[in-house]
């Protein structure tokens, strides 16, 4: 019984808000790493890209709010995504051909690019908070959690309760179908395969036909799509608040590199990682080992391998370390 | 004196502009504005060489200006006896150990030969140093942190005189420089800017918790002063003259005994905060002049050409026998050693050390804005950058809110989207700072001064 009360204890703290974070990292990372791949440049304006996504998502929420839309159990945002992502597509398209193209026409190396990029981060912080504001907003409706910790206790017997919210279901499930539907457009379509041997040889590409702005445009359109889902997401399962986003920016970066920069489906996985290792790390297993020592050998500390407060700076090492041991990535394979 | 028209133009304008902040807003203003003009000159400085001379990136500049405020915090606070009778031992043995783990490390590296198992070790001990640390560590940084938790609760300082902080800010970030630069610099400039970034921000995750050693949070406040207090300087015979005399045309009006004392009472009280500006501006002055003259000097030396053939082709200098991984690691430290010097003097001027108001927005893109805008390469460009970007920094806010005004003049004042406009004021800076960068960027590339190589 300890034992399944230790195991619950480690799903209910680590395992499910782990899956819901690393989810979260991955649409981000997935997100760096196509522009990467295919624009080649760093894009630091990533986590307010993200922001922006998600502003249009809560305003067109709270118009159907307004008008009395819903979904019942599940959240309104639900509904608004699609529009989001419509007119979140519109920004990048028009982001891309008035700043990006210049350079990319130019063939400016990919420093100048990500300087570029750095201009942009400024100004789509400046709209997202003029319009929206900074403080912290959360625009979650309809049924919050599908099992509550105390239904749970009652349902099983059990001394540990396992909550979750629906909204860490949501985020887990919807991160699946995209991703399944990403890698399916990327390996199996001709689109898909003619952006990915663009990202492996760009002059090839061009020789075998291949119409880099159909390409370049696409690769925006799909951004625009994670940009939008991955930030409302993150939105729903937390709160929406312009500097976060911005923050989280540097564990997506993070991801992204871990799982080798490049590389979608290490993206994916580095999100999972830097996600998983940042809970590991920093969660007190005291209670853990009350269930599964015997009285005598409880621990009299919270048996922390860090606190909290460097949650941060554990994916961060993590990176350096990937940095210094495997510049590539730790996921071998085809990039892009 | 006809090539260098362009340079005295724009700092003439830059001067015009922040005298005439002065006559409008107040003299205060314009040299709070003038000093923290002339930090982020220093900033940008720094960031100049790393990035003009030798085209290394460094987004970690946050990192090494809190690492030269906290050098100011353990320079200048007296030291806490208390709290190093009950731990100071301790800390003393535990930075200890982390020597001890570093060797560990160093001897496993030249004995074993490179392999799975000699990894797996070093991993091994890792993870042990930090096990031992934190058990040996834990108590004594409790009893630390309980030592009068309200104003304390920290290991304080060393008592010195704050000035020292520049100089020992300066080798903080170039120790931190030189392990970054060890990790980091063999990587391609993104990954290098992404690794930069993402370290400053550890670096400031440890100052931000770490209380036994900076506060943390919790903030270090009324640091020691290079220059007098304005509340001595009032009480002063001297300089109650001296702002008599200044203005003495303006006295003379006043005919009323105790109107004249009033009068003088208040000129007294905004005489002295502008004199203790006028003290730091001295001072940074000092500073700015002096970098600018052996940056100078540096840029036009041997050493300077060979780095800016490092910076334009890799190969080809490395093939002429320079070694460009040294010289990298040099420019390296260098730079970031300027960016800790600005750190110190940062939080010099403020007299107070806040972990928490280290963001990368401020301390680091900022910075790459004026080293852009200015005119990578050149140093008067990365200076002029520094004073332009903070005054746009500053200024935008007003000249947001005259804009918004100008535009809704139709609208009703109690109308939803002008109130909402001038709320949102203090974001304009950001949309200011972004369209700026991003039309220098596409139509002066080069900023507004632009790099010029001259052969002497």
């Amino acid at each position: 019984m300890d034992f399944l009360n230790a195991i619950i204890l480690l799903l209910n703290y680590i395992f499910v808000p782990a899956l819901t974070y690393g989810s979260q990292l991955a649409l981000g990372a997935i997100f760096v790493t196509l522009i990467y791949g295919i624009l080649r440049f760093a894009n630091f304006a990533t986590g307010d890209m993200m922001a922006f996504g998600t502003m249009v998502t809560i305003l067109i929420t709270w118009y159907f709010q307004s008008l009395g839309i819903s979904l019942g159990v599940l959240p309104t945002a639900l509904i608004a995504i699609p529009f989001a992502i419509i007119f979140m597509i519109g920004y990048m398209l028009f982001i891309d051909k008035f700043v990006f193209k210049y350079y990319r026409v130019n063939k400016s190396p990919p420093v100048q690019l990500a300087m570029v990029s750095i201009g942009v981060m400024f100004v789509t912080q400046a709209v997202v908070r003029i319009i929206i504001g900074p403080s912290d907003r959360r625009f979650f409706d309809g049924e919050k959690f599908i099992i509550k910790a105390s239904e749970f206790k009652e349902m099983t017997g059990l001394n540990e309760g396992l909550a979750i919210k629906s909204s860490q279901v949501l985020t887990i499930f919807v991160t699946l179908i995209l991703v399944s539907i990403l890698f399916w457009f990327l390996n199996k379509t001709k689109t898909g395969k003619s952006m990915r041997a663009y990202s492996d040889n760009e002059d090839l590409a061009l020789l075998s036909g291949i119409d880099p702005k159909r390409v370049v445009m696409i690769t925006w359109i799909i951004a625009g799509i994670l940009a939008t889902i991955g930030g409302a997401l993150y939105g729903l399962d937390k709160s929406f608040k312009p500097f976060t986003y911005f923050n989280n920016m540097l564990p997506i970066f993070a991801a992204a590199i871990v799982g080798g920069i490049g590389n979608p489906f290490g993206a994916f996985l580095g999100g999972y990682v830097i996600a998983f290792s940042e809970i590991f790390v920093t969660y007190a297993y005291k209670k853990f080992f009350m269930y599964v020592l015997p009285a005598s050998m409880e621990p009299e500390t919270l048996v922390q391998l860090l606190s909290t407060d460097y949650k941060f700076a554990v994916s961060f090492s993590i990176l350096v370390i990937v940095l210094l041991y495997r510049p590539n990535g730790i996921f071998k394979g085809k990039v892009l | 004196m006809r090539k260098n028209l362009n340079v005295i133009a724009a700092y003439g304008i830059m001067l015009v502009l922040i005298i005439l902040v002065g006559i409008f807003q107040s003299w205060n203003v314009a040299l709070s504005i003038f000093n923290m003009c002339l930090i982020s000159a220093v900033m940008t400085m720094g960031a100049n060489v790393q990035w003009g001379y030798a085209g290394l990136i460094n987004f970690g500049l946050m990192g090494y200006a809190a690492l030269g405020g906290l050098a100011a915090v353990l320079i200048s606070v007296d030291p806490v006896q208390e709290a190093w009778a009950v731990g100071g031992f301790n800390i003393i043995m535990c930075l200890g150990l982390i020597v001890i783990m570093i060797f560990a490390i160093r001897f496993v590296l030249k004995i074993f030969e490179k392999s799975k198992i000699r990894t797996y070790g070093i991993v091994a001990i890792i993870i042990t140093g930090i096990i031992i640390l934190r058990i040996t560590s834990e108590q004594s940084i409790e009893a630390i942190e309980a030592v009068n938790p309200a104003t304390t609760g920290f290991l304080g300082g060393l008592g010195l005189p704050i000035i020292f902080s520049w100089i020992v800010g300066a080798f903080f970030a170039a120790g931190l420089a030189f392990i970054v630069g060890k990790v980091a610099l063999g990587l391609r400039a993104d990954y290098l800017a992404i690794a930069t970034l993402l370290i400053s921000e550890i670096v400031i995750a440890i100052i931000k918790h770490e209380d036994w050693l900076t506060r943390g949070v919790k903030n270090v406040i009324g640091l020691k002063r290079p220059v007098p207090y304005e509340v001595e300087l009032q009480t002063k015979e001297w300089f109650v003259n001296l702002v008599t005399e200044f203005n003495s045309g303006k006295l003379e009006l006043i005919s009323n005994i105790t109107d004249k004392q009033a009068a003088l009472n208040q000129l007294i009280i905004e005489g002295s905060s502008v004199f203790v500006k006028l003290c730091y501006s001295g001072l940074f002055l000092i500073v700015v002049i002096a970098l600018l003259i052996v940056t100078q000097k540096a840029l036009y030396s041997p050493w300077g050409r060979m780095m800016r053939a490092i910076r334009d082709n890799e190969e080809a200098a490395n093939a002429m026998g320079k070694n460009v991984v040294k010289q990298h690691l040099l420019i390296f430290i260098l730079g970031s050693a300027i960016v800790g010097i600005a750190g110190a003097m940062l939080v010099t001027q403020d007299g107070l050390f806040t972990p928490g108001s280290y963001r990368p927005m401020r301390y680091t893109f900022l910075i790459w804005v004026m080293v852009i805008v200015g005119g990578s390469g050149n140093n008067f460009g990365a200076i002029l950058g520094g004073f332009a970007v903070w005054f746009l920094w500053i200024e935008a806010a007003p000249i947001a809110l005259f804009l918004i005004n100008l535009f809704t003049i139709g609208l009703h004042e109690t109308n939803a989207l002008k109130v909402h406009l001038i709320e949102s004021v203090p974001y304009f800076r950001y949309l200011m700072m972004g369209m700026g960068l991003l039309l220098i960027m596409r139509y002066r590339p080069k900023g507004i001064l632009p790099e010029k190589i001259e052969i002497k």
